[in-house]
Parts: structure tokens; sequence; C-alpha cells
């Protein structure tokens, strides 16, 4: 357990460093030239942190899932794409680390990640399923020589230009359903990716996430064994909620920071006098709280449940609402923060080049209800809603 | 009505299979066959209905909708509580 705790311990500080050395100073640049972090995933790759998760009898890190979280938010209060590139590597990890039969190809692929520190990026998305990760057109077909392909139409894969290998879904085979999908992870020689449009977004900029159409061959045994439908209620839809939520927090956080600084400078300036930031700041305090209550309890039930053999409250309807919830809520109460945030410093914060400036803040958090599309959530939800017993 | 015809019967109606659901092996995986998560949902309502009775969270997921023969289990698992 001491071990550990110091594992943990080791990774954060590391990360931390990473955060406030690497990633704050080149926010600014990442975020207005809507470039890939660069600078960012070289130190991390020196950190080891992209393995940090892999068990350690596979060489990996070997950290908790709540350091992981944690990761994100220090990531996130200092780049917030630097922190969602983070974020969606260690949810394809997680997922893989959670779903691991042994002696399989995905273990040896880990041990490669270890050695290599490969960046992964997901292709979950499609054009022409209407934002539904529960179904698929592209699917796995046969090839020759006993392969198998598959071509698919992302909207967006983030950093895929960047990344070593892509976790993608696609029906298991020509002939099954939409929502009978499977996980391949296909490494960068066995796939070609064609840019299908351009990358000029609001917030977020630097992920570098345009579509591409995405073909890739490769032998089944890197198809994953478990079903998606099981993968992403176990693992991949609580994971991806719980690291983005915490990293909007992280951005969330360093917003508020930054106008509470604002605060303390003017009221260091006129001793004495009642500031207007003051009250805003305060009311400002309890969105935030908000904010990190939620997501930090939305992590403890995550955990709690991933302890239990077999894991059996993740599968049902009512964990699932819970993790849409969470994004939900998240989503729309870090924007809010940023927002209040930028009430307090005003123009100061409205500018893009003041330590109070909360304009990239702003703007990052506002892809948060996008990411799945919060309307889509709401829809899913409208339906468990009808069913489930004890929300 | 025999339970297992009942559940075909719910099927037909609300599970909207591209395939005919009283031809349905027992253990086909209902998913597999073109029921999405939506229309589960409204299975699983019809279910309560007709059979009278509340599938408690815990069996509120995938697996035991997967198929008529799970789903029949289920059923009378929850029929033989209320009895006893």
């Amino acid at each position: 357990m001491a071990v550990a705790v110091d594992r943990d311990q080791a990774f954060l500080a590391g990360v931390r460093r990473i955060a406030d050395e690497v990633c704050g100073p080149c926010a600014d640049e990442v975020d207005r030239d809507a470039r890939f972090p660069v600078e960012a995933l070289a130190e991390l790759r020196e950190e080891r942190a992209l393995s940090a998760f892999v068990p350690v009898e596979l060489g990996g890190g070997g950290v908790s899932f709540e350091a992981l979280a944690e990761a994100c938010l220090q990531l996130g209060r200092r780049c917030g794409a630097s922190a969602m590139v983070f974020a969606m590597h260690q949810i394809q990890l997680v997922t893989i680390v959670r779903h691991l039969d042994r002696g399989s190809w995905f273990e040896d692929y880990l041990r490669e990640v270890v050695t290599d520190q490969r960046l992964v990026a997901s292709v979950t998305s499609e054009v022409g399923t209407g934002g539904d990760m529960g179904r698929s057109i592209a699917a796995v077909t046969p090839a020759d020589r006993g392969a198998f392909m598959f071509e698919k139409a992302a909207p967006t894969v983030s950093y895929g230009a960047y990344a070593d290998d892509l976790f993608t879904t696609a029906r298991r085979a020509p002939e099954a359903e939409p929502g009978d999908q499977v996980v391949v992870l296909t490494c960068k020689e066995q796939t070609r990716l064609e840019q299908t449009g351009s990358w000029d977004p609001l917030g977020m900029r630097g992920t570098c996430s345009p579509g591409y159409v995405v073909r890739a061959e490769f032998p089944a045994e890197q198809v994953l064994g478990t079903p998606f439908a099981q993968v992403s209620a176990e693992s991949l839809v609580p994971v991806s909620h719980i690291l983005w939520s915490h990293l909007w927090l992280g951005i969330a956080r360093d917003a508020f920071d930054r106008s509470r600084a604002f605060v303390r400078e003017a009221a260091k300036r006129r001793p004495g006098e009642p500031s207007p930031g003051a009250q805003r700041l305060s009311h400002l305090m309890s969105e935030l709280s908000l904010l990190r209550a939620e997501v930090g309890l939305g992590l403890r039930e995550f955990v709690d449940a991933s302890e239990e053999p077999g894991r059996p409250w993740l599968s049902t309807m009512t964990a699932a609402l819970r993790f849409n919830n969470l994004k939900i809520a998240a989503s729309e109460q870090a924007p809010r923060v940023c927002q209040g945030a930028l009430g307090v410093c005003g123009i100061v914060g409205f500018k893009n080049d003041t330590p109070f400036s909360v304009g990239r803040h702003l703007r990052d958090t506002m892809s948060a209800c996008l990411m799945v599309a919060n309307d889509r959530i709401h829809q899913t939800n409208a339906s468990l809603l009808l069913i489930a017993k004890e929300v | 009505m025999d339970p297992n015809d009942q559940i075909r019967g719910v099927l037909a109606e609300h599970a909207r299979l591209p395939v005919d659901a009283s031809a349905l092996a027992d253990c086909a995986d209902l998913y597999q066959a073109g029921m999405t998560s939506h229309a589960s949902v409204n299975v699983m309502l019809a279910l309560e209905d007709g059979f009278d009775i509340e599938f408690p969270d815990h069996m509120l997921k995938r697996s035991v909708f997967e198929s008529i023969a799970s789903i029949e289990a289920a059923i009378v698992e929850l029929l033989a509580v209320e009895a006893a």
C-alpha cells in the first residue's frame, strides 16, 4: 500500500512540474496557433507518464486511477489542450488495461507503450451515426491473406496526426448490426489517414482534431476480445466522463484563481475600500465548489464500484445515468465558473494578454458540452429515467 | 400465456428487430439481432407492464435483456419472489 502511495506521489510531482514549467508557458501559443503541444508531450514521455496506468508487471507505472484523474486536473490548470490530449490517451489505455485478456496481443502492446511511450488516439465518432458512439457504419471486413481491414469516416480525430496508434470502434463484421461493435487497436504503420476537414475551432485548439477517413489493415488478434457494449459501459464512458470532468475542473479552478488574484491585487491597491469583485468572487467560489463536489463524487463512486468483483454496478442503467449526468453537470458548470471569473476580472480578464486573462479558459470549457453532445446524452437519460428505479 | 410466448409478443411489438421475434432461438443475442438500447427500454417497460413486475436496478443491465432465455430467467425469479 505504501509503495502504491509513493508511486502516485512521485507521478503527480512529475506531472505538476510539467504542468507548471512546460504546459503553462506554452499554453497561449498552443491556443493562438492551434498547434499541438509538442513540448508537453515530449516531457510527459520523458517522465514515462504515458504508461503511468499500465500495471507494474507489464513494466508500467502502476499508478491509481485517482492519481490519473488528479493529473488531468493539474494539467488542466495550466493548458486545457495538453490536459485533453493526456486524458484522451489515458482513457484508451485504462480501457485496454481493464479489459485485458492474459496472454493476448494487447498485453504485448502495453509493454510496447511502456518502452516506446506510444501515444494513442481514438476514432469512436463516425459521420452518419448522429453522434451515437453505440452504433457504427464501418465494419471489420476480411482482407487478403487472412487479415482484416476497416474504413471509417470520422468527423474528428483528436491529435490524429500526432498519434502512434489508433483505438477505433467498428461493427464486428460486414453483416453485423450497427450496435454490434468491437474495438480495434492499430499502429501507425497499419493505418492510413486522409484528412477531410480543417481545424480552426473556438477552443481546445491545441488538440488538433480535424476529420479523417481512416483506413487500416490488421491481424485478428488486434481486435479486443470484450464486446464494445461492455467495454463502453464498464470503462470507456465512465472513465471518459471522469477524466474529462477533472480537466474541466482544472481549467475552471485556474480561472477562479486568476480572478482571486485580481481581487487581491485590487484590495492591496486600495486597502480598506470595498471591491465589487470581492463579493462576486465569493459567489463564484460556491459555483466552483458545486463543480468540485460533483466531480469528486463521480470519481469516488466509480473507484468503489470498480473494486467489487465483476464490477456489476457499472453495467447497470443506474450507473449509466450517474456518469452521463456527471458529464452533463460538469460540462455546464465549468464554463459557468469561467464566465463568472470573467465577470470578476472585467476588461483585464477579457484581454488575452494580462495575468488575469480567462478568455482561453472560457473557450476551452465551452467545448465540454459538445464532446459527445449533451443533447444526445439527455436523450439517452430521458429514456433510462423511464425504467431506472433509484437514481 | 406461457412466459416465453409473452416475451416474444413483447419483443415483436417493441424490440424493432429486423427479424421475426417468434422465430428467434431462446438464446439468440437480441442486441446482435438489432435491438437498440432505446428499444430495449421500451421492451423493459412493456415486460414490467405485462407481467406486473418491477425489475430492480441490479437487473437493469444488458446481460439480463440480451436473450429470450435470460429475460425469462429474470422474470421467473421475480415472480417466484413475489409468490413467496
